[in-house]
């Protein structure tokens, strides 16, 4: 099973998506920014940093980029695909997700073990967690405050795209606690909190049974491999 | 800059001009330094060569009002020291074999005057420049601490050094990816109009991988990549690190850096790439002095020199002259020497990460350094006069006037007024606890990422930082840092070993064995000879400690000039130890985890109070005399958390300093929400000192532990037979609360919210 991770200039968390790839038991292909080649993978996963310095705005440049042309296509047609924190912004920004990321309410970054609530687990990357399960995983992000229009609002309520919501304490102000989103078919999801993070024990976040003992991302990556093998 | 040095001045128009008058004044020369100038080269410099040697020959750079107090770094060391050092002090970094075919580089670096004056910048920058030093010696950089000193925080200015600075790293740091995994947060107004911002960095290679800064091989291209060059910093390095603060002096903006961190992930990842595919036979950063530092040193360690066209810099503006361009810091710039037959291989690595380059010239076999601007020659000198013989001053030492009087105004003499009553030592732990220092800088760190790279093993609040290196078998490196100014002002000498003790203490709490030392010297004016005795006595202790902890430093740095008109800082010698772990999942946290745990001291605790956090904050008192360092019993109790570690008898361990037990006791409850019950009477009576030392004594070579009661007879056993000091003095609980027998019952969100709302309240 092969998901791709890509990397754009400045792309940080790219050999831990790859490490979280490898833990679920999946074979990660590293994708570069200028091949618009995805090397026949199962899925893709758009991972955190400052691409392109996050310059113009958070995603913009990266949207632009060769393997974009490849992964939008691709997405379409129905290619699991993931954005975890700038990789969602860059859906954001390719229009495979709406609305908008913006700086942090309190204007400072904030690196936090969050807690989620999983709103929707009929997608590629949730369906392993049970509906309402409270998560754990790493948030780290400048500019993470979700926007969008009402109209948008009321149509991501309505139809049930919300993926995840801020539990407890909402990080960086993104209306409705929104934490994440799923596109319509449920092969595109996108959130700010990072789950690749949380797949290995002795290096994620704190549970009350152990330090840094928490693996609550690896789902996102098991449920991926389900689908995959299941479709 | 003035206009003479703004022509092209060429050495054959030196040669006809020798009387014409140059501004090494301005430039931060002294006459006999100039004199020296003329007389290696046999007639006045140009211009050009002027630029280069103020810069290379400033404080800064050429360490010359140090050089003699550093090397007994090198000299109190034993063979078996240094038996797994690959490279020692001199180098970008040192690096330090860890085994398993594994090596780590670190080292910590100032950007103190920079971030006064620019406090954003200057703090990101500071980033930059030490990872630059690491990437440098072929590592990949694995994490960042940051060591800062700000002003009083009722001060109106603090806020907004804070502000910057903390946004600095923040910015900087978080955008190349590297997880932040400590530091350390002062406030005392000594450092009011001298604020230190120390950076230190890790990086992790294989053996093999090792580079290091020389041009050696005659014919191989001299290359620079990277960001373009522009008009910052220019001056910077002479200008701003040998000189004092003035109220009246001029705006010094312009000659801050900027720093650009998308562009430096760029370079880290490409010359990651360069490294891996062999076509880079040797490289250096571009820091201070720009240039003239990388083309003179990359020659001068190869002993060798080097042919370079100075019109071929790539520049982001057109108008700067070529003293300019050689002075420039522009940042994320690297300096390459590449065999002519590897041009190919890597023209087409650094063209797939987009970055920039241009061919400078080569490496030629005679020693001597030409640079050409267009078809004239602007330089052209011994590489070795401007990079490494410069100048060394033995600067006139002076035994401090008051430091008697302060040494004789001890907590005791002063007649401290101690309180007996439960009520008022409650209250005061309380207030120790919550105190700019001694607070939760958890609004601070949580604005750096030390998740990123997935290999973060501990991290801030605990003792000391710690990542894995290699996955495969878990073996990791631990890092703490510490320098504590008041025990400094103090006694020097001992102050430097009170640092030195506690970052050893902090690594092995960790459960990690000490291997190596860096350090950060922040002092004074050298030409103040009573700083310059600070400054005698810190490297002796230092040295000395190193000497009898059996742990060589591999390398640092020196930040001379902090002071605001006569006024120096405290001396704040900042020591990082480095620690090595077979296997990160032994790592031991500060914090209780488990409830029905016993507590032990470990450990004497004396009367020692003098400069300590209880006579600050409860007294607003420094005098008298630092807590007595045993190193010997450091390196005990080092032994004996590392045998226990090994037999996996430790649940948490936090060693006892700043504050004493009752800080301790507070942080061990908060890092997991644990509880518990603890007694002093009996440490009152065994060390036969009364309920203030019992608190908030700053004795060293203690920490306290918490141990499964499984484990109980075996752990005491351990201690008793290695003679350790252990005494159970509490017991872990799932209660909620703090409870000090005869003393207080907080509970632990009370605790929380004291020990936790101070920062963000003050800065937030």
């Amino acid at each position: 099973m092969k998901i791709g991770v890509v990397t754009f200039p400045g792309t940080l968390d790219d050999r831990d998506a790859q490490r979280a790839v490898r833990l679920a038991g999946g074979e990660p292909v590293a994708l570069w920014h200028a091949d618009t080649n995805l090397h026949s993978v199962d899925a893709v996963i758009l991972p955190g940093g400052f691409s392109f310095g996050d310059y113009l705005r958070c995603g913009a440049i990266a949207a632009q980029a060769p393997v974009m042309e490849s992964i939008i296509d691709a997405a379409n047609g129905g290619l699991p695909v993931l954005g975890i924190c700038n990789g969602f912004q860059v859906l954001v920004e390719s229009h495979l997700l709406p609305g908008g990321l913006i700086r942090n309410e309190h204007q400072h970054f904030i690196c936090r073990d969050q807690k989620l609530i999983v709103e929707n687990v009929d997608t590629a990357w949730t369906n392993g967690f049970k509906l309402g399960q409270e998560i754990t995983i790493p948030l780290k992000n400048g500019e993470g405050g979700y926007i969008a229009d009402d109209e948008t609002l009321k149509r991501l309520e309505g139809d049930g795209l919300i993926a995840f919501r801020y539990s407890e304490v909402n990080p960086n102000g993104s209306v409705n606690n929104i934490a994440g989103l799923r596109n319509e078919r449920g092969n595109v999801v996108g959130l700010m909190p990072h789950p690749e993070h949380a797949v290995e024990p002795g290096f994620g976040p704190d549970t009350p049974l152990a330090m840094r003992s928490g693996v609550d991302g690896l789902t996102f990556f098991t449920s991926v491999l389900n689908q995959v093998v299941n479709s | 800059m003035t206009k003479e040095i703004s022509t092209v001045d060429t050495t054959k128009n030196a040669k006809k001009t020798p009387e014409k008058e140059q501004p090494w004044r301005e430039l931060g020369l002294k006459e006999d330094e100039y004199d020296r100038i003329k007389l290696i080269l046999g007639r006045r410099p140009t211009s050009a060569e002027l630029a280069m040697y103020s810069v290379m020959w400033s404080e800064h750079c050429s360490y010359k009002s140090s050089k003699i107090y550093l090397r007994q770094f090198g000299e109190k060391v034993t063979p078996e020291m240094t038996k797994n050092l690959m490279v020692g002090m001199g180098e970008n970094a040192g690096v330090v074999d860890i085994g398993e075919g594994w090596a780590v580089t670190f080292k910590v670096e100032s950007h103190n005057h920079p971030s006064y004056i620019e406090p954003f910048q200057g703090a990101a920058t500071g980033v930059g420049g030490i990872v630059r030093d690491i990437l440098t010696m072929g590592a990949r950089p694995i994490a960042v601490m940051d060591q800062l000193r700000f002003g009083a925080v009722n001060n109106p200015d603090t806020a907004r050094v804070v502000n910057g600075v903390v946004s600095g790293i923040s910015f900087y740091g978080n955008c190349l990816g590297l997880p932040n995994i400590g530091g350390e947060t002062v406030f005392d107004k000594v450092y009011q109009g001298n604020p230190l911002v120390n950076a230190l960095s890790v990086g992790a290679l294989r053996h093999e991988d090792l580079k290091l800064a020389k041009a050696s091989n005659p014919g191989d291209l001299v290359i620079l990549f990277g960001a373009r060059t522009g008009a910052d910093g220019i001056g910077g390095v002479s200008v701003l690190a040998s000189e004092t603060f003035d109220a009246d002096g001029p705006s010094r903006r312009p000659a801050v850096q900027v720093g650009d961190p998308f562009a430096e992930k760029v370079l880290i990842e490409c010359c990651l790439e360069l490294y891996a595919a062999q076509v880079v036979a040797g490289i250096q950063d571009l820091g201070g002095a720009g240039l003239s530092c990388a083309t003179s040193e990359l020659a001068s360690n190869g002993q060798a020199g080097m042919r370079v066209q100075l019109q071929n810099v790539l520049l982001r503006d057109d108008s700067l002259t070529p003293e300019e361009i050689l002075m420039s810091e522009s940042q994320e710039r690297m300096m390459a020497i590449v065999p002519k037959k590897d041009l190919k291989a890597f023209t087409a690595i650094v063209e797939k990460h987009e970055v920039e380059f241009s061919v400078l010239g080569e490496v030629i076999r005679e020693p001597r350094l030409y640079i050409n601007w267009g078809k004239e020659e602007i330089v052209n000198v011994p590489p070795r006069s401007v990079a490494h013989d410069g100048p060394v001053y033995e600067r006139p030492v002076a035994y401090p006037v008051w430091i008697d009087a302060l040494n004789e105004n001890s907590v005791i003499n002063a007649k401290l007024k101690r309180s007996t009553g439960a009520g008022e030592l409650a209250e005061q732990l309380i207030r120790i606890v919550s105190s700019p220092n001694q607070a939760s800088k958890s609004w601070i760190t949580d604005q750096y990422d030390h998740y990123v790279g997935g290999n973060t093993a501990l991290a801030m609040p605990d003792d000391s930082g710690m990542v894995r290196v290699s996955e495969e078998t878990g073996l990791g490196v631990a890092i703490a840092t510490d320098a504590n100014g008041r025990y400094c002002q103090l006694d020097p000498y001992n102050g430097a070993k009170l640092a030195l003790a506690e970052s050893y203490r902090n690594v092995a709490s960790s459960g990690a064995v000490p291997a190596a030392v860096t350090n950060c010297l922040n002092f004074g004016s050298p030409e103040n000879p009573e700083v310059m005795w600070q400054f005698k006595q810190a490297t002796a202790g230092l040295a000395d400690g190193c000497l009898e902890l059996g742990i060589p430093v591999t390398g640092g740095n020196v930040s001379f000039y902090n002071q605001t008109g006569d006024v120096a800082i405290h001396p704040t010698p900042v020591v990082g130890v480095l620690g090595v772990i077979d296997d990160v999942a032994r790592r031991i946290p500060s914090g209780w985890q488990d409830a029905g745990n016993n507590i032990y001291l470990l450990g004497i605790t004396r009367d020692e109070l003098d400069g300590s956090v209880w006579s600050e904050v409860i007294h607003d008192h420094l005098g008298g005399k630092p807590p007595v360092v045993d190193l010997s019993a450091e390196k005990a109790l080092a032994e004996l958390l590392q045998g226990a570690s090994l037999q996996g008898l430790l649940a948490s361990t936090h060693d006892l300093s700043e504050g004493g037990l009752a800080q301790t006791l507070v942080e061990s409850t908060l890092r997991f929400g644990m509880g518990a019950r603890v007694w002093l009477n009996e440490i009152c009576e065994r060390d036969q000192i009364d309920l203030t030392a019992a608190l908030f004594s700053e004795s060293t070579a203690r920490v306290i532990v918490s141990v499964g009661r499984e484990d109980d007879v075996k752990f005491v056993g351990l201690c008793e037979a290695r003679g350790i000091p252990v005494l159970r003095i509490g017991v872990t609980d799932a209660s909620g609360q703090l409870e000090i027998q005869d003393l207080a019952t907080w509970k632990i969100e009370e605790l929380r919210n004291s020990h936790g709302a101070t920062i963000p309240e003050l800065f937030g």
